[in-house]
């Protein structure tokens, strides 16, 4: 089965893929900012502070998504030694740094006009920093030792402390006292969610996807370059 | 209405905010992401072309190899 993640194999369908998955991306990411800014009501309580939900919530979904798959695959990789494994891994990471990051910063913004501060040491923000650390350490570690064993080794370590993490940013909204409200929107119960706000925020999630998918296929395509690049010295 | 989805309530800096920080770390990070990669094809390119007939033939004989190189005006 592993033989159909050969680079040789996928590199023909991911470097022509980027230019429809951006117009893709173009397309429901227009969809999605009219529903959130224009079209979705404003909430009863937090009138239209509601909005930044709507870039906010699929940011977290997708970094802790993205970080999740990142050491699944290491693990994986590591096991049965497949590199391509690693370079899928390291190929997500920095989009899953980035919403990391637009997470913290929106969740920020957001604090201010509901909670009254930009920030608190609060569990569910506190476990995001962390994840944020996590992704730095992850991508150092790819910086310092670059394609060799010992990044695999090292990066795998990395990705098995950070996952402890995940877990704890779900249920820490459950497990503790916090600022930061529960989870509005469940898999196997009702969701609290009304309709009209929960359709834009699915539409926004789609749009965000669809860029991380677009930023690994280029990351991705530059890594194999790079390794190509090397085997061209080697001729 | 333009007034009111500008101003949101009195919220409207705070939104606005949120969604033009989204944006601009969209746009800085495929801006990074793709400078890198041009920067990383035009090394390749660069690479092949210092090689000769022989190794020329045989790198293009990799499908990768070739695929990279037919990519180049596209991208």
């Amino acid at each position: 089965m592993f033989k159909y993640f050969k680079p040789n194999k996928i590199f023909s369908v991911t470097s022509k893929a980027p230019k429809y998955v951006l117009l893709l991306f173009v397309i429901i990411f227009s969809i999605g900012l009219t529903e959130a800014l224009i079209l979705s009501p404003e909430d009863y309580k937090q009138s239209h502070a509601v909005r930044i939900m709507y870039v906010h919530v699929p940011a977290a979904w997708i970094s802790l998504g993205i970080f999740s798959v990142i050491t699944f695959l290491s693990l994986i990789g590591y096991t049965f030694k497949i590199i391509n494994f690693f370079l899928i891994s390291k190929s997500l990471a920095p989009s899953g740094l980035v919403f990391n990051i637009i997470a913290l910063v929106t969740g920020s913004i957001w604090g201010k006009p509901t909670w009254g501060t930009w920030w608190a040491w609060d569990a569910r923000i506190t476990s995001m920093l962390i994840l944020f650390l996590f992704y730095i350490m992850y991508l150092v570690a790819w910086r310092i030792y670059e394609n060799n064993d010992k990044a695999f080794k090292v990066t795998s370590v990395i990705t098995i402390f950070g996952i402890v993490n995940v877990p704890i940013i779900k249920y820490s909204v459950d497990w503790w006292n916090t600022l930061h409200q529960p989870a509005s929107i469940n898999i196997l119960s009702k969701s609290s969610i009304h309709i009209s706000m929960l359709f834009p925020l699915l539409i926004m999630t789609a749009a965000f996807a669809l860029f991380s998918l677009l930023i690994f296929l280029m990351k991705y395509n530059t890594e194999l370059i790079k390794i190509k690049n090397k085997g061209l010295d080697r001729l | 209405m333009i007034n009111e989805i500008l101003t949101m309530n009195g919220y409207g800096f705070y939104v606005w905010s949120a969604f033009v920080f989204t944006f601009l770390n969209f746009v800085t990070l495929y801006i990074v992401t793709m400078v890198q990669y041009t920067k990383e094809k035009k090394k390749f390119i660069v690479k092949f072309g210092t090689l000769n007939a022989e190794r020329a033939a045989f790198a293009k004989s990799q499908s990768i190899n070739k695929e990279i190189l037919s990519n180049t005006s596209s991208n």
